[in-house]
């Protein structure tokens, strides 16, 4: 179970490890899979797919001007396909992350990766005070998963 | 007025038919400033570039009351995003990659200005803060 997880967190591309789910109609999900990287690498690194069910990237990518208390807005054509992409490739669809989904209610829409029951308890444990401060907050998950490719996490 | 209108819709047209605004490397600071300031029909103005961008807000998103909340006043220096991501400093002389992708200074125009400001920054602005940021 876990070893999936690590894996794609591990990967330097992230994205690129989720399994790329069939083409939805006029979508090239290679090339939406880049676009996604790309665009959604701005401000923090791009989260895998598979870490949130499709109905919570649906209600991201439709409220991208009021993002976590910014405007992270695209154009419309960027934003279509980005969508198309997370939601093909969330837990739920062609990520498959069932785990990831335990203790989430069917109408439940969280939308944060952090306030998954899945990433709270794999985060309750063995994480010093001093990692949280120097992360300087839980979306930075590079901060502590940098030497995941290496087996090894950073987390003094 | 009409005119210019009808003349920068056809150039418009003519842009999307040849894919472009195309990849970085199509524009620079200074060209910006230049179109910028045409636009608006003003002089770019250092010092007021240099309020706007390091003065506080409040007419935007509560978490990003000035441009500074990621960029610093350092401007020389690498700032960093509130998920603790580092950005390359914007001042042009400590970083010459800026502002030469006319598409990415239009989008982060909008999206930063619409965060720090609630609104759009108008081209007058635009041209203030590229000056101010090109003459660090
Ligand atoms: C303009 C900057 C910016 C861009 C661009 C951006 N984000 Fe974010 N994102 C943020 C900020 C700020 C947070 C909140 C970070 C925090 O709380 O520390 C965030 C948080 C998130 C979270 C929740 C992380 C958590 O805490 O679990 C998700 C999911 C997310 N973004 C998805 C996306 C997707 C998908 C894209 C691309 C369409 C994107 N973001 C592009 C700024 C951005
Ligand atoms: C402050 C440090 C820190 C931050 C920030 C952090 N993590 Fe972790 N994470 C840890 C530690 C420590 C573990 C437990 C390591 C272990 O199980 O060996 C862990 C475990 C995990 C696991 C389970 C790994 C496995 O295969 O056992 C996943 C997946 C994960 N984190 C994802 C994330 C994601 C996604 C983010 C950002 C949204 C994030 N983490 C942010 C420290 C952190
Ligand atoms: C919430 C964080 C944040 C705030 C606040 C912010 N910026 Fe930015 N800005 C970024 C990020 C992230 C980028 C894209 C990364 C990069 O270009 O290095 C960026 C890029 C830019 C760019 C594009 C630069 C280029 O090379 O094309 C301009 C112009 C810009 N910002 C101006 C502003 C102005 C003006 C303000 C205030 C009104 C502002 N920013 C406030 C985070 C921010």
């Amino acid at each position: 179970m876990k070893i999936p997880a690590m894996k794609a967190l591990a990967a330097a591309g992230l994205i690129a490890l989720a399994n790329l789910a069939p083409a939805a109609a006029g979508t090239n999900m290679r090339a939406a899979a880049k676009l996604t990287e790309a665009e959604c690498s701005a401000c923090h690194m791009a989260f895998p797919a598979p870490f949130l069910p499709a109905r919570s990237w649906k209600t991201i990518m439709n409220t991208l001007d009021n993002h976590f208390g910014e405007d992270a807005s695209l154009d419309e054509a960027s934003r279509a396909q980005i969508e198309a992409y997370l939601t093909a490739n969330a837990a739920d669809t062609g990520g498959n992350r069932q785990w990831m989904l335990r203790g989430v209610g069917e109408n439940e829409y969280i939308l944060r990766i952090t306030e998954m029951p899945w990433w709270v308890r794999e985060h309750s444990h063995e994480v010093s005070q001093r990692a949280w401060a120097r992360a300087g907050s839980k979306s930075n998950c590079l901060a502590c998963h940098r030497s995941a490719g290496r087996g090894g996490y950073d987390d003094d | 007025m009409k005119g210019n209108f009808r003349k920068l819709a056809l150039v418009g047209a003519l842009a999307a038919l040849a894919g472009w605004p195309a990849a970085a490397g199509d524009t620079s600071a200074r060209q910006l400033i230049a179109q910028f300031a045409a636009q608006a029909h003003t002089q770019p103005s250092v010092a007021r570039g240099k309020a706007l961008f390091m003065g506080r807000h409040t007419g935007g998103k509560p978490e990003t009351p000035s441009c500074t909340t990621c960029h610093t006043q350092n401007l020389r220096a690498t700032g960093h995003t509130r998920a603790g991501k580092a950005i390359e400093p914007m001042a042009l002389s400590a970083n010459p990659s800026r502002f030469t992708d006319s598409a990415k200074v239009a989008k982060w125009f909008r999206r930063n200005c619409k965060s720090v400001l609630g609104r759009e920054c108008t081209a007058g602005e635009k041209a203030d803060i590229l000056a101010w940021l090109s003459s660090l």
